[in-house]
């Protein structure tokens, strides 16, 4: 196991948003945090990321437990809901961000930074402003800025959230392509089965504060494990779209 | 508390800061219609005439009678000892609050617009306090506080050190009415920013200070000069508290402002008129500079 949670529990001003969470993610996979909203996956992802911190319980990362280490020595990547793009930076300067930060190099940030404009399409664009990109655009800078230093581990925050319908369906498979391309394990949260069903190769379903079932989208579907995933995961269309995808 | 409910929530816009400036130029010009040309010119000459009376007028007033003796007598009245003493007490006391105020003022915004915690709201009252104590009120909460019959009195004997009718006084007193101004132009600002790009610097490693050099800063600069500016307008003409607390010291603890009414209560009206124009010219560089900065924030 890549991730790892042992037991997790996390409480806001009396609101217990992880009840016992306990979950794994394989190295190189893609998992899915899906859920409805306030079914605390937010929290669980910024737990891992160290933005918020357990009441109790582990955080593993690579076998390591990294409870007491601060989100920057964890070796994340982080995609927020809105992007979070420093607005006062052009794209180059918002890539190279991470990279100063860590005293690089002057050559070698540059070279990371074309590579990533290269990655992801945007090389006339990197002297823009966040304000002048869709929100597609803003999307792929968020994924290439999170991927600069080179994590180990990428988390997404709601990534197509803030992104029309239309947009949406190109972007989700553009992600899943290039997070295959790069090999980075990775884990975001949806509230929307459809997407998590499309993009992840594991999908772990909470609900108020718990896990309620783990596995691939397939088993998810065949053999939901507990009322609220049959009731939650809409079989017909999920097996329409496996019928679609072959 | 339906105005404090506003100031927290985090709808509140960037446009709504400041004092009117901003939604003038928000106003949509009318569609033309015939027949609202009289409306709008009997309302101009209402405003017009208003203004006239109320500001343009005394502060004519002022500068003719300042002048009134000719330019000699003017820069004589300029260059008096007490007139010079006073001035430089009001420039320290002015320098002093608005550092302060504005150190203290990022600290409490980026406190309050960052952090969840308990008293919250209590905090942000609390700071818009000096807005509705009356100035008097603050002069004698000082002297209350560290003068010689007052609760740290004792102490301070002790120590030698002179608080009430001295240049501390003073500055406290000049702190403590211009205490809410920076705090309020930032908080909004910083509050509709929100944390995420703070915490996706963070997430990155960078320090406190890197963060707010390159995410917070460029975020509220021209926020901060504008609450500095009205922060510096209101400590050049602060009177009651100071009033208060100075003793009215002359060449010791005298302001500007205090220097105006001795003057003026010993018949020196020239030289009060006088001294008044410094305030007068220091008052329109003020306002020029303020819509420069209003300008540029667009």
């Amino acid at each position: 196991m890549y991730v790892e949670m042992r037991n997790i529990n996390k409480t806001f001003d009396g609101f217990q948003a992880s009840k016992d969470v306990s979950f794994g993610v394989e190295k190189g996979s893609l998992a899915a945090l899906l859920g409805p909203s306030g079914s605390g996956k937010t929290t669980i992802l910024r737990m891992i990321a160290g933005l918020d911190e357990p009441d109790s319980g582990d955080i593993l990362i690579n076998g390591e437990r990294v409870n007491h280490l601060p989100g920057s020595k964890r070796g994340i990547g982080f995609v927020f809901q809105n992007y979070a793009l420093f607005r006062y930076m052009t794209v180059a300067e918002n890539i190279a961000f991470g990279l100063k930060v860590q005293k690089k190099s002057k050559s070698e940030t540059k070279g990371r930074v074309e590579e990533l404009l290269e990655l992801i399409s945007m090389r006339e664009l990197g002297k823009r402003y966040p304000h002048q990109l869709s929100g597609g655009q803003k999307q792929r800078v968020a994924f290439a800025r999170a991927l600069a230093p080179n994590p180990q581990l990428l988390l997404l925050d709601e990534p197509f959230a803030a992104i029309d319908a239309k947009v949406r369906r190109e972007l989700r498979s553009w992600l899943k392509e290039m997070i295959g391309r790069v090999g980075i394990t990775s884990i975001f949260v949806t509230h929307d089965q459809e997407e998590a069903m499309e993009v992840a190769d594991r999908i772990i379903i909470t609900n108020h504060g718990r896990i309620e079932q783990m596995g691939t989208p397939e088993e998810i579907c065949r053999h939901p494990g507990t009322e609220f995933v049959r009731e939650f995961i809409d079989v017909e269309r999920f097996e329409s779209m496996m019928w679609r995808k072959g | 508390m339906a105005e404090r409910n506003e100031t927290m929530g985090t709808t509140y816009e960037k446009d709504m800061v400041g004092d009117g400036v901003c939604s003038l130029q928000k106003v949509i010009p009318p569609q033309k219609r015939e027949g609202n040309h009289a409306v709008k010119y009997v309302l101009i000459g209402i405003s017009a005439c208003f203004l006239f009376v109320m500001l343009v007028l005394p502060l004519a007033v002022v500068v003719i009678n300042a002048l009134k003796e000719g330019w000699a007598v003017y820069k004589e009245n300029l260059l008096d000892e007490y007139t010079v003493k006073a001035f430089q007490l009001t420039m320290l006391a002015t320098v002093v609050a608005v550092a302060v105020n504005t150190v203290f003022g990022i600290f409490a915004s980026y406190l309050l617009s960052k952090f969840y915690f308990r008293g919250r709201q209590v905090l942000a009252a609390l700071i818009d306090l000096p807005f509705s104590v009356s100035p008097v009120i603050a002069g004698l909460i000082f002297i209350l506080t560290f003068g010689n019959i007052g609760w740290m009195g004792e102490f301070l004997k002790s120590h030698h050190i002179k608080i009430v009718f001295a240049v501390p006084g003073v500055i406290l007193a000049t702190v403590f009415v211009t205490l809410p101004f920076v705090f309020r132009e930032l908080f909004p600002v910083m509050n509709a920013q929100g944390k995420e790009e703070e915490e996706a610097a963070a997430l990155m490693g960078a320090g406190g200070f890197t963060i707010f050099r390159r995410i917070t800063f460029p975020h509220i600069k021209w926020a901060l000069l504008y609450g500095m500016i009205l922060c510096t307008a209101r400590a050049l003409g602060e009177f009651g508290a100071v009033s208060v607390i100075s003793g009215h010291l002359r060449g010791k603890t005298n302001t500007l402002p205090l220097h105006v009414e001795i003057l003026y209560n010993e018949f020196h009206t020239t030289a009060a008129f006088a001294v008044s124009s410094i305030l007068v010219i220091l008052a329109v560089g003020i306002l020029v500079l303020r819509n420069l900065v209003e300008w540029k924030r667009k």
